[in-house]
């Protein structure tokens, strides 16, 4: 069809995860971690579609699949941001060095 | 090298060159303006794979939801034109190294092993056809995992209510 295969789509798929794993044990600031958190469901989904793509392309598996992955971002993304919002409040700080204490 | 190769790798490095500016720009909103074009870049991707519902998915979930939702925590959190601090330097070489042990494993996997593509005709992904599927209760239907999600969906709503409302003896 094209010269770009599969292997191709997985490669920058696996780039991208790292670069979310990287981001995610380097940085402390808690909105840059979710940052990275969805860079690595992103990349999860790029490998879904790809592989219905190229190895079972009469089937919508992959696609629902990726649909689902989305939505569960989605609320994630929401209740994480609630939280910091929260975290924000009490102790006018994102850090997680300074969240070491879950209650108050 | 055609052009729908140098479509391909344009986008890959849209993807690449954004995520990896996302995660390791200073500051906080220019960061989360890099995410953004990481997103679009994967939406692209998704147009060129042929799935443009999922690629119009990921435009209004992500860059018209998720984005948007950070950068209004962005600015309810913080100073926005603040430098947040390096992280020291033996975290970023510790984390280096092991994302690049993974990525070499991986990879090395990944061109190890000859995918065996199928010959099957490319099925029907337009919209209706994904709701039908979506909502069918048949074989292999997904209609059980669409009001489990939707339930799911229910519960971070309120959730998130719950969170961030404010008590009534708070100031």
């Amino acid at each position: 069809m094209n010269q770009i295969g599969l292997t191709h789509l997985l490669v920058l798929s696996t780039s991208l995860f790292f670069i979310g794993v990287y981001g995610f044990l380097t940085r402390r600031n808690l909105i840059v971690m979710l940052m990275s958190v969805e860079l690595l469901l992103n990349s999860v989904n790029i490998n879904f579609l790809a592989f219905n793509k190229y190895l079972f392309p009469g089937k919508l598996d992959g696609v629902f699949f990726s649909l689902f992955i989305i939505t569960i971002a989605a609320a994630e993304a929401a209740v994480a941001i609630a939280i910091i919002i929260n975290l924000y409040r009490r102790h006018k700080s994102i850090d997680v060095e300074d969240a070491e204490v879950m209650r108050d | 090298m055609s052009a729908n190769s140098i479509v391909f790798y344009l986008l890959a490095l849209l993807i690449i060159g954004g995520g990896f500016m996302a995660v390791t720009s200073r500051k906080i909103f220019r960061s989360a303006v890099y995410l953004l074009f990481s997103l679009i870049g994967i939406a692209g991707l998704y147009f060129w794979m042929h799935y443009e519902f999922l690629a119009a998915v990921q435009i209004i979930v992500y860059v018209g939801g998720i984005v948007v939702l950070i950068i209004f925590s962005i600015f309810l959190t913080q100073t926005s034109s603040l430098d947040m601090p390096r992280p020291n330097l033996s975290r970023r070489l510790f984390a280096g190294l092991a994302v690049l042990c993974g990525f070499l494993l991986t990879s090395t996997l990944l061109l190890q092993h000859t995918f065996i593509p199928s010959l099957e005709p490319e099925g029907d992904t337009s919209v209706s056809a994904i709701g039908m599927k979506m909502l069918s209760v048949g074989e292999g239907g997904y209609a059980l995992p669409f009001e489990v999600v939707s339930i799911l969906l229910l519960a971070a709503m309120i959730g998130c209510i719950v969170i961030a409302i404010k008590a009534p003896g708070d100031k």
